[in-house]
């Protein structure tokens, strides 16, 4: 572990992102304490220019809504978002990907062809369709983001656990009497999980900014504040107020590139002789 | 395997994803909160009882569930996507219209992307760890990382707003009465942006996909073999390295095709591009099921269609004789 640490320091954009996600995650805990009032409340006038008032230090929107607490509070919900429909997208990926790459044959078929299917169909165009016909909540919005974006797990963990079920620990552990599930879950998977969390860290990144993309059509929870709800709600004034859409853009940016340069970082300390290797 | 079979095996698999998309659009109208037949009038023109009994007779709602999937499925298959009671027209005929746009704005973004992103990616594997490959995968980083509409946002900003440079709006001028080769360039220029800032987040993918392949297969033993030959570098570089190379950034590209679609609805979005994305917009502020659905259909038709394209790219830059797939 301290090894891996080592290597993930030496790693300067891993760092970088690693500080990046800190600080936003940090801000997202404190929102209700430095904006109790929440960020729907109106507290100045419309139109406020960043810089020209301590109270609202980046300038209210459309409303007199203040952006500084809408950022804050926005953080929370892509962080949730983004962490949940990624736990969800691995429950479903990860056990289909198991049994499908374990058992092969005809399992691995029928779990391939939908799988196929899921990646196929635009996952984008799929999600709107979801949150639109479920209505728009956090929970249908985070379930839409799992169901289309879980297809690459499941490939991902087929083909791990098809190279290491030949590998020798797994014939021991067959003489030794275990049962096909007991060498998948306790022999196998344990053996797979570092590709598995590079590739989670990453997905975390994509449902951020699948998320603001929902949010940015509308096709937001309208009870929560979300940084793709304050870039599509003000993007028809971007000519009078063009920091109401640039600000939330630079906060999912530098999010979602501080994921990735994590997921990178992991990838490297993980695997040193590999390293450098591109993602698809 | 023989070119007709690979065609027939990749039509059979077309018509059953199609067909599974139907399926599961006619599960989604259930899905909906409230009444199918009100789902499908759409809420506003759903006013009517008459009209509701006549659109529940029609589609044989009383009929139980596997019997009304057959009478969908037969709709579609005859092209009958129902009706948009919102725009008052047949909603094939809504996105017949549409459709043009869109796939010139995907096509140019993804043949763009893909040039740009092989040229790139090519480059900085070509100068790896020097300061040229740095700069170019720094970049690639920022531009996997933006979100696609933000990024259309500041382009129109930039050259639409400040600079004047491109059209930030619409297909073409309104009202220029342009023909022939001029309409053309309006067009162009109204197709820069939207097809730029699509295709941005694409050509990050590729350069990435396109270094890693590149340095991977130039420490092959038939790259050492061309080099032992005694190959000019640029030869090797061509012929033994970029081709082989670009096989899995194709099988990457036709992977992707499906984000390259869904993504024009954003860009349709702020562009106010006249496509089946933007049409998908407005039928969700309208609560329009029937063009969402339908839209949704063809964007998966749109993705086999590129899937098909990759395959014949796949087919001609691979080197070796005879290939199957």
């Amino acid at each position: 572990m301290s090894q891996f640490w080592s290597r993930f320091a030496r790693n300067k954009g891993a760092v970088f992102g690693l500080v990046v996600l800190a600080i936003v995650i940090a801000l997202a805990l404190v929102a209700p304490l430095l904006y109790p009032d929440g960020p729907w409340k109106m507290v100045q006038r419309p139109f406020l220019v960043p810089f020209t008032n301590d109270a609202v230090p980046l300038g209210t929107d459309t409303l007199g809504r203040n952006v500084a607490a809408g950022l804050v509070h926005g953080a929370r919900v892509s962080l949730l978002v983004g962490l949940v429909s990624t736990t969800v997208a691995l429950l479903i990926g990860v056990p289909l990907g198991a049994l499908a790459g374990y058992f092969g044959g005809w399992t691995d078929e029928i779990a391939m062809r939908f799988t196929e299917f899921f990646q196929t169909i635009p996952a984008f165009a799929l999600a709107i369709v979801l949150v639109a016909i479920l209505e728009p909540t956090l929970f249908s919005i985070t379930l839409s983001i799992a169901i289309v974006t879980w297809p690459p797990v499941a490939r991902l963990v087929r083909a791990e656990v098809m190279s290491l079920r030949k590998r020798e620990f797994v014939d021991a552990a067959r003489l030794a009497g275990l049962s096909n599930m007991r060498i998948l879950v306790g022999q196998i998977l344990p053996n797979a999980i570092s590709p598995i969390i590079v590739m989670a860290s990453l997905m975390v990144a994509t449902a951020i900014l699948l998320e603001s993309s929902l949010a940015f059509l509308g096709l937001g929870d309208p009870n929560v504040m979300s940084w793709g709800y304050m870039i599509g709600s003000s993007r028809t004034v971007i000519r009078a107020a063009w920091w109401l859409s640039f600000m939330p853009g630079v906060a999912i940016l530098l999010t979602v590139l501080a994921l990735n340069l994590i997921g990178e970082g992991i990838n490297d300390a993980m695997n040193p002789h590999l390293a450098r290797k591109a993602r698809a | 395997m023989s070119a007709v079979r690979i065609i027939a095996s990749r039509l059979v698999k077309s018509i059953v994803t199609l067909l599974a998309i139907v399926v599961l659009n006619f599960f989604l109208i259930h899905a909906a909160p409230g009444d199918p037949a009100l789902v499908m009038a759409g809420e506003a023109g759903a006013a009517d009882p008459q009209f509701i009994a006549q659109l529940r007779e029609r589609f044989g709602l009383d009929e139980p569930l596997i019997k009304r999937l057959g009478i969908y499925v037969w709709n579609v298959v005859q092209l009958d996507l129902g009706y948009s009671f919102r725009q008052n027209a047949p909603v094939i005929d809504l996105i017949a219209d549409r459709l043009p746009a869109t796939l010139l704005l995907t096509l140019t973004a993804f043949g763009v992307s893909l040039a740009l992103g092989i040229a790139l990616g090519v480059a900085a594997a070509a100068r790896v760890g020097r300061a040229t490959d740095s700069l170019i995968t720094s970049v690639a980083l920022l531009f996997y990382a933006t979100p696609l509409y933000w990024a259309a946002l500041m382009a129109v900003l930039v050259f639409s707003v400040q600079l004047g440079w491109l059209p930030g709006f619409g297909y073409e001028s309104v009202g220029s009465g342009y023909t022939g080769i001029t309409r053309a360039l309006d067009i162009l220029s109204h197709l820069i942006l939207p097809a730029l800032t699509l295709g941005l987040f694409f050509t990050a993918v590729y350069m990435r996909m396109t270094r890693a392949s590149m340095l991977e297969v130039s420490t092959m033993d038939f790259v050492k073999t061309a080099r032992a030959k005694g190959l000019p570098e640029g030869v090797i570089r061509r012929r033994h390295i970029l081709r082989n190379a670009l096989l899995p950034v194709v099988t990457l590209a036709g992977l992707q095709a499906g984000q390259l679609v869904g993504g024009a609805v954003l860009t349709e979005t702020v562009f106010a591009w006249p496509g089946i994305g933007r049409l998908m917009f407005e039928s969700l502020a309208a609560r329009d099921y029937n063009t969402l659905l339908g839209v949704f259909l063809v964007s998966g038709a749109m993705v086999i269609l590129f899937n098909i394209l990759t395959d014949i790219v796949y087919h001609l830059i691979d080197p070796r004789i005879g290939a199957t797939p």
